[in-house]
């Protein structure tokens, strides 16, 4: 179904997540990158040898949870904008999600706005937590949203009312 | 007459770093190109980039067009002729260029490398010459170059990385996208591009076609429906769209006349999407001292045709004597790079159509 609609099913996003475990300490990455294509800009942008695509570059990349500190620079690095970092360490109720995103208006911080799901479709009022645009993310800026944790595997956009 | 050493005919990714690569080998170098600017599609690719770090991956399009033209700049070997277009290549190694569409004259190099690109294909169906319908190289035009909404809300055909990436693109500018559409089973562009665009609520419609535009002075509807598995539409499937846009990005085709008129050996080759020369490793054709490279070789991603554009300008500079000391090392760090790209699946028809024609 992947390739004739784009969704990636919940076991294909399921399978990308950490433990929760490693989500409760602190921000990580999920790569949420399904098929072999020639690319490793998320390799080549983490500083803490915290992705690996390998020799050869169509290799799906491969977390290293270990490594990887939720930095976020990889987000905006993917042409594919497929990563996003999840953190559950902000408290046991909500969970606070980094994703990629190139639309204006930017949300502000403290804005509510609408959370999406991979299909676009409305999942909860998400509170936007902090916007980052800084020259070295090249125009990705990369937004943090908060939201109750039940919605983790569902929200990967959102939607700003001009 | 005029004289020269090595002439690159086309000024977009493979013909810049055709004349990049080229220049530095000591190359005396004259770019032609059709043009205003240099830059080919590149300049209006505001997208990231694929590949790795030596294709600039993860830069945009734009930026990469900017960044080919500052080194470009740092050389005094190298002369640009823009809106100058090459109207023919004759037996004797002749070219004809019209500039402005004025002054007609000619050229006489020692080499030439012809990266003229690819073309869009077009689709058949009722009303396809209504205003409203483009290409997508022309609502990337549009929008990207100009900055002007080609309309408020479009039907996207094509889930190519181009139809999914102009789709992304309208949307950020702002323009409603009701649906895109692709007659084959499967998305054929990247599916991270279609997961991003399916994610701000765009359906992808695959296995169906545009039967049917409709409207008096422009385009107003678009009747889709499903196809089979031999691409017929099936009656009783079909949907309408209210769009005052169908956007057409079916694939593009090699655009290579000028190959043909020298008298190149050409080949047909599906994978390749056309016809495309018969080659050497090094790029050079059938004709020796021309060479080509890019989407005239077989339609695939700017990344891989900068890399051609690096060797095909390489070789042809060596071939006029222009052989720098590091030849081999260039050379096998270009073919490296093109086995990289091309080593994954999404390649395995590309590598299987330049089995075709590499000689």
């Amino acid at each position: 179904m992947f390739e004739k609609t784009g969704i990636p099913s919940k076991e294909m996003v399921t399978g990308k997540f950490p433990s929760i475990e490693r989500i409760n300490k602190g921000p990580v990455a999920v790569v949420e990158c399904y098929k072999e294509i020639p690319c490793n800009p998320c390799e080549t942008a983490c500083k803490f040898n915290g992705i690996n695509v390998g020799d050869d570059i169509n290799n799906i990349p491969v977390l290293n949870i270990d490594n990887c500190t939720g930095c976020a620079v990889c987000l905006s690095k993917c042409p594919g904008l497929a990563i996003m970092v999840v953190d559950g360490s902000k408290s046991e109720e909500n969970v606070q999600i980094k994703i990629p995103y190139e639309f204006l208006p930017l949300p502000e911080r403290g804005d509510i706005v609408r959370g999406l799901d991979r299909e676009g479709k409305y999942v909860a009022d998400v509170t936007v937590v902090n916007v980052l645009n800084p020259k070295s993310f090249d125009r990705t800026p990369v937004i943090t949203i908060e939201a109750d944790r039940k919605y983790i595997y569902e929200l990967r956009n959102i939607q700003v009312e001009a | 007459m005029r004289e020269a050493d090595l002439v690159v005919i086309g000024g977009g990714p493979a013909g810049l770093c055709a004349a990049i690569s080229a220049a530095e080998s000591g190359a005396r170098v004259l770019v032609i190109e059709r043009n205003k600017v240099l830059g080919g599609q590149l300049v209006k690719q505001t997208h990231m980039f694929f590949g790795s770090e030596k294709q600039y991956a993860s830069d945009r399009g734009i930026d990469i067009a900017g960044m080919l033209l500052n080194k470009l700049g740092c050389f005094n070997n190298v002369e640009i002729l823009t809106e100058t277009t090459v109207v023919g290549m004759y037996e004797d190694g002749v070219i004809s260029v019209l500039h402005k569409e004025d002054v007609y004259y000619k050229i006489k190099p020692k080499a030439v490398v012809v990266s003229t690109g690819a073309f869009e294909k077009a689709l058949a169906f009722p009303n396809n010459d209504l205003p409203g319908i483009y290409g997508a190289g022309a609502v990337q035009t549009l929008m990207n170059v100009h900055g002007v909404k080609p309309g408020d809300k479009v039907l996207m055909v094509g889930a190519g990385n181009i139809g999914l990436i102009v789709s992304y693109q309208l949307i950020q500018a702002g323009v409603e996208v009701a649906a895109i559409l692709d007659a084959a089973p499967r998305i054929g562009g990247y599916l991270v591009h279609a997961s991003k665009i399916r994610r701000m609520g765009v359906p992808i419609l695959t296995s169906h076609t545009v039967k049917e535009a409709i409207g008096k002075d422009f385009v107003e509807k678009a009747i889709v429906s499903q196809v089979d598995e031999k691409f017929r539409p099936i009656a009783g499937t079909e949907k309408e769209f209210d769009v005052d846009v169908i956007c057409i990005s079916v694939g593009l085709t090699p655009l290579n006349e000028l190959l043909s008129m020298r008298g190149c050996q050409m080949k047909y080759v599906p994978q390749l999407s056309g016809f495309v020369p018969i080659r050497d490793e090094n790029y050079e054709t059938t004709v020796e001292y021309v060479f080509a490279a890019g989407d005239a070789t077989g339609v695939e991603e700017a990344s891989a045709a900068m890399v051609e554009g690096y060797l095909a300008g390489l070789c042809a500079a060596s071939k006029i004597g222009c052989t720098p000391d590091d030849f081999d090392e260039r050379k096998s760090d270009y073919v490296k790079q093109l086995n990289d790209l091309r080593s994954g699946p999404v390649s395995r028809h590309i590598l299987s159509g330049i089995e075709q024609i590499v000689i």
